[in-house]
């Protein structure tokens, strides 16, 4: 692979790995997971 | 009676996701389908390769993820279907909800056809069933293919798999949005990541697996200066996401008002652009062996869709050392991928028929998915299956959901001005608070970038007839199916709305809904 692509791939991974990694985060920061609510559609 | 009262009778009546987690597996089921799989990798590799990163996270930034929102914002403010919500938004609006149903009525048909073929395939992988020749086999021994007609004959190849897919989905549908919608993601979102990442894994060790992931990645910056790469981009984004069809405005109407939906949001656009990160990864890998194994660049195995699936995988699982396995971790992936896809689409068309028609769950499935399976059954199990299937993928997605989406997208910005209650609506529970740039980029940004990807596409649809087929079939099941959605759309929100169904929960403040 050259150079370019490594670098390009890594960013790639970086931005939407990261990103999803970071995103995780923010939301279980600003509203921890609550218990289940069992609801049931009639 | 409390607004509490009323949310919890509501989700016992019309169904409701457990918890926050089970919706952003929902919904992340919905949005990782057959597109990321086969159509990503492709469009990344023809727009520039590593430099089609860049209008990808723009596309993804400025209008993928406010997109998305706008959709949570209707779904989660108005508790209702996509016609129930745009009705309660401004009465007017409803045929939107409803031309969004047909369409996913349309989607969901033909949509099982390729799950079914996927699901044949898993089992075609482990003896190589195609042999030495996988394309004649693919259109002349499993679909059958014969004159581009409309045909009655049914190849049992196809139709038994699609009948055990349909059977799958209207079980999963009868039992309802937790037990049927939640449970099916809950299970089958991480088999799916499991198995991906397994077939990534296997397909980067093979022999010219860095070929190809050097086409991928190489960038062409000069790509950069080009419209229609941004074009691609934006498209690439949008038909990823299932935005503006009414998917994510349903999903969202089954969640607690006290979620944060905007940080919801970023989670299920990040999942969706990294699985779709993930897939480039694989199949670029995987097409590298195969260009190196066949003496040719890597531009000479490369394509999508049906071609890449069908095709060219079969072509690689029989050269490739444990090919075996790439083929049913492979196509086991399409077939998860599509069905949790599908699931969503489906529910669209069952949550707006429950909710004008006061059905029960069990039989609203029946009502609509009986009727779909039977048109599916009727239509792509036949010899004609996969002209019938072309000519309507292509035109719903280009001339039925991107129009439905740019016509939504300018009635809730600039006919109904709700960005700014939706947006206070978010902000009240959301990490990610929205304001004028949110507005700029939903009411300006989007459905400018929309609209020259959607006249690019028409442009190029008049100029030339869509794969050279005939105008009785592009004029029915193309040009036809597309202009039918809409007509669908407005009879359908004639149609009067049960005396107990309320209209007015646009009026109470949104701060009291939170309490």
């Amino acid at each position: 692979m050259s150079a370019d692509a490594v670098l390009l791939m890594i960013v790639a991974m970086a931005v939407l790995w990261g990103g999803l990694v970071v995103a995780i985060i923010r939301l279980n920061r600003h509203e921890p997971s609550a218990p289940d609510e069992v609801h049931r559609d009639l | 009676m409390t607004v509490a009262a009323n949310s919890s009778e509501e989700a016992v009546k019309r169904g409701a996701f457990s918890s926050r987690t089970v919706f952003i597996l929902a919904a992340i089921g919905s949005a990782v389908g057959l597109g990321n799989i086969w159509r990503f990798p492709y469009v990344a590799y023809e727009n520039g390769g590593g430099a089609f990163l860049i209008p990808y996270l723009v596309a993804l930034l400025t209008a993928g993820l406010p997109f998305l929102l706008m959709d949570y914002g209707l779904g989660h403010r108005f508790r209702g279907s996509a016609p129930l919500s745009f009705a309660r938004l401004r009465r007017g609006t409803e045929f939107l909800g409803w031309w969004q149903v047909a369409i996913c009525f349309l989607i969901a048909i033909y949509y099982a056809a390729v799950i079914a073929w996927a699901l044949r395939y898993t089992f075609f992988s482990v003896d190589q069933a195609w042999g030495e020749d996988p394309e004649t086999y693919f259109f002349g021994d499993f679909l059958q293919a014969g004159d581009i007609e409309v045909s009655t004959d049914v190849v049992a190849g196809v139709l038994v798999p699609l009948v055990i897919v349909w059977l799958a989905v209207l079980v999963v549908m009868a039992l309802g949005v937790q037990r049927g919608i939640g449970i099916t993601s809950l299970f089958f979102i991480p088999v799916l990541v499991v198995a991906f990442v397994v077939l990534v894994i296997q397909a980067l060790t093979l022999d010219g697996a860095s070929f190809g992931l050097d086409a991928l990645f190489s960038p062409d910056w000069g790509a950069l200066t080009e419209p229609g790469v941004w074009a691609a981009a934006y498209g690439q984004i949008f038909f990823s996401l299932s935005i503006g069809f009414g998917i994510m405005i349903t999903y969202a109407s089954y969640v607690d008002r006290r979620t944060d939906m905007t940080g919801s949001g970023m989670v299920v656009g990040f999942s969706n652009s990294g699985f779709e990160l993930l897939a480039g990864i694989g199949v670029f890998a995987a097409l590298g062996f195969m260009a190196q194994a066949q003496g040719v660049a890597v531009d000479a195995v490369a394509s999508d869709g049906i071609g890449l699936a069908f095709i060219a995988f079969p072509t690689l699982i029989s050269e490739a050392p444990g090919g075996a396995l790439i083929g049913v971790l492979f196509f086991g992936s399409l077939v998860i991928a599509g069905l949790t896809s599908l699931i969503s689409v489906i529910e669209v068309v069952i949550s707006a028929v429950r909710d004008k028609f006061e059905m029960t769950r069990v039989g609203a499935s029946l009502a609509v998915g009986g009727p779909a399976a039977v048109l599916s059954l009727l239509l792509f199990s036949t010899t004609s299956g996969i002209y019938v299937l072309d000519t309507l993928d292509h035109f719903i997605n280009q001339f039925g959901i991107l129009v439905v989406a740019v016509v939504s997208m300018l009635v809730v910005a600039w006919g109904a001005r709700a960005l700014r209650m939706l947006a206070a609506h978010h902000n009240l529970t959301g990490s990610l608070q929205l304001g004028r740039t949110w507005f700029a980029l939903v009411s300006v940004i989007t459905p400018v970038a929309l609209t020259y990807v959607l006249v690019d596409a028409f442009v190029a649809d008049v100029k030339d007839a869509y794969e050279g087929y005939p105008g009785w079939l592009l004029g029915t099941f193309g040009w036809g199916a597309a202009a039918a959605v809409v007509v669908v759309g407005v009879l359908a929100s004639l149609l009067p709305w049960r005396s107990q169904t309320p209209m007015d929960i646009a009026v109470p403040k949104v701060e009291e809904e939170i309490r």
